[in-house]
């Protein structure tokens, strides 16, 4: 790992790690870090799909809902142990990324936008009819909190368990961007033709980043379930698929640090807007409008050259 | 004369009603340098499109080292130790020049996602082996002080170059050049020559594709001319240049383009 990664993870570590000081006991930013965390996991997969491999699904509010529903069900329903409900969620949302992904990766273009898109609208009608386990468009409630040998993990404590995870798929993820994976999912984004020739399996490998996605907000949203013990079809549809998409666009896609910052940033501007009511909204839009026009490449990228422009600048004058 | 290493029979490709290939069949022999050459449109690059499996043929065999290749992907040939460059640059410009060439490696290493998310001890082991061959190869074509550099931010001449860097990094038997002297200066092609030479004196069978005759004429053990798909003439490069058939494919005897 780079010595800048390991500094920024040690930065946010200390942060959440101080946090409980800070905050003063505050629910309502204790619960917005906890869904940064949660949706950081997500956009952290996604910009591994989209950023490196050049792949975009819009499907993966589905992942995020078959890890909630999984974890779900099987604690309410089946009183499994969460830690078990937990693997069958990811083994699910691994076989079901599999299968999709399987025949349509195959094909080089857009095909897999469209194809988890429909992929989206399936499992979202599937939460909605499958009423006798998923609980129907009225939701499944009384989810129980995450226990480890008979320790309730809640408040703080989830906090660090929803961030540990953050940085331990981070690390994860850093390390295969920068290893002979790393290297062949941005050759496959940079020139398919020249992969295939280097001996790169480009199908494999888009499907295996795309199972790698899922599984991360498949953890998601098991981690999401636990958190808000109270799941319903609508925090799983093509919305939220989009809003996704729109954290890591808005973040930058060049670097994964560009999905978190952006999950960040999208997580935290509602509640920011929420003050002016009927505009939120309209706020909200123009304010994304601005970012993509006047930071193509996303904030990361932008304030990255805002920086380097400062610096010519000092230069120019003899600083 | 050494061993076939490729073999090519009745080979036919269509484009819709374009005979693109017709008919072809001709064999590269160990440690050769056998050069294609033909007007433009010739089919020069959809054979070497052929050969490495971009699309398959309409009809032909192709046989690499006893293997037939009809079928595999062009993965799976290149696994095979055939490898190649491309005429349109193909360069991945999301990297630098040494992980350009490290990619060349790829298949002499094994790490899967989790070995290198868990960044595991074999895994760390191959980076280290195949970075030191990637660099070995960066020397042999003096780009080593170009490393870190982005790759598409070379000259073209050094992406060329960097184009072969990367290919013999697969350690192939059989490599393909696409017109590597394509906007290249005298002084650059002839080194160029001086490099393909050198490639196969470590033993790598060389296929070129090429407009510049006198880098085709000096190197070339054989030439294989073709016309409109079809092969028109096929020895040795005195000869060639001697083949009425061929002066006049490229000087058009009805006055057809040069």
């Amino acid at each position: 790992m780079k010595k800048k990664d390991l500094y920024i993870i040690l930065l946010i570590a200390s942060v959440i790690g101080i946090f409980p000081w800070l905050g003063g006991g505050n629910e309502y930013f204790l619960s917005i870090l906890v869904f940064m965390g949660i949706n950081g996991l997500i956009t952290m997969g996604l910009s591994l799909l989209m950023g490196y491999a050049g792949q975009i699904s819009l499907g993966h509010a589905a992942f995020f809902g078959l890890g909630a529903y999984s974890s779900g069900v099987l604690a309410v329903k089946y009183s499994l142990h969460p830690l078990a409900a937990f693997g069958a969620g990811i083994f699910l949302s691994a076989l079901i990324a599999f299968l999709v992904g399987k025949p349509t990766l195959r094909l080089k273009g857009h095909y897999m936008a469209v194809a988890t898109l429909g992929f989206g609208e399936i499992m979202f009608i599937v939460f909605n009819e499958l009423s006798p386990l998923t609980g129907g468009p009225s939701g499944l409630s009384g989810i129980p909190p995450l226990t480890f040998g008979g320790i309730t993990i809640e408040g703080y404590t989830y906090l660090y368990l929803v961030w540990a995870l953050v940085i331990l798929l981070l690390i994860f993820s850093l390390n295969v961007i920068n290893s002979r994976v790393g290297r062949a999912l941005r050759a496959v984004h940079g020139s398919e033709l020249a992969a295939g020739a280097m001996g790169v399996d480009a199908s494999g490998y888009k499907l295996g980043v795309f199972v790698l996605s899922a599984v991360y907000a498949s953890i998601a949203g098991s981690l999401y379930a636990h958190f808000i013990t109270f799941i319903s079809p609508g925090s799983f549809s093509l919305m939220f698929s989009i809003l996704l998409l729109m954290m890591v666009v808005v973040g930058g896609t060049q670097t994964i640090w560009g999905a978190l910052l952006g999950a960040g940033v999208l997580t935290l501007l509602p509640e920011y807007l929420r003050g002016l009511e009927d505009f939120e909204v309209l706020a909200y839009g123009a304010i994304l409008m601005a970012v993509l026009l006047f930071m193509p490449q996303g904030i990361l990228e932008g304030v990255r050259r805002l920086f380097e422009r400062n610096e010519k600048v000092k230069q120019a004058h003899g600083e | 004369m050494g061993n076939e290493v490729l073999k090519v029979q009745d080979l036919q490709k269509s484009f819709g009603g374009l005979r693109a290939i017709d008919s072809l069949s001709f064999v590269v022999t160990e440690g050769q340098i056998k050069s294609i050459i033909g007007p433009n449109g010739a089919g020069k690059t959809t054979l070497f499109n052929l050969i490495t499996g971009i699309f398959p043929p309409t009809d032909g065999t192709f046989q690499f080292t006893g293997r037939t290749l009809n079928g595999l992907k062009p993965h799976d040939i290149a696994r095979l130790g055939l490898s190649r460059t491309f005429q349109n640059l193909e360069l991945f410009s999301n990297m630098n020049v040494l992980e350009n060439v490290m990619l060349g490696c790829h298949t002499q290493t094994s790490a899967g996602f989790f070995q290198a998310g868990l960044r595991l001890r074999a895994m760390r082991q191959e980076e280290k082996r195949i970075r030191e061959k990637a660099m070995e190869e960066l020397s042999f074509m003096e780009l080593e002080d170009k490393a870190l550099v982005g790759a598409t931010s070379l000259p073209l001449g050094e992406q060329k170059l960097l184009e072969i860097a990367r290919a013999l990094a697969t350690q192939p038997r059989l490599l393909l050049l696409d017109e590597p002297a394509a906007g290249l200066n005298i002084r650059e092609t002839e080194k160029l020559s001086e490099t393909i030479r050198r490639i196969r004196e470590r033993g790598i069978t060389v296929m070129l594709v090429e407009h510049d005759m006198s880098l085709v004429m000096g190197i070339s053990d054989e030439v294989l001319v073709l016309n409109y798909g079809k092969k028109i003439a096929e020895g040795l490069p005195r000869d060639i240049q001697r083949n009425r058939e061929v002066i006049a494919a490229y000087l058009g005897e009805e006055g057809e383009d040069a």
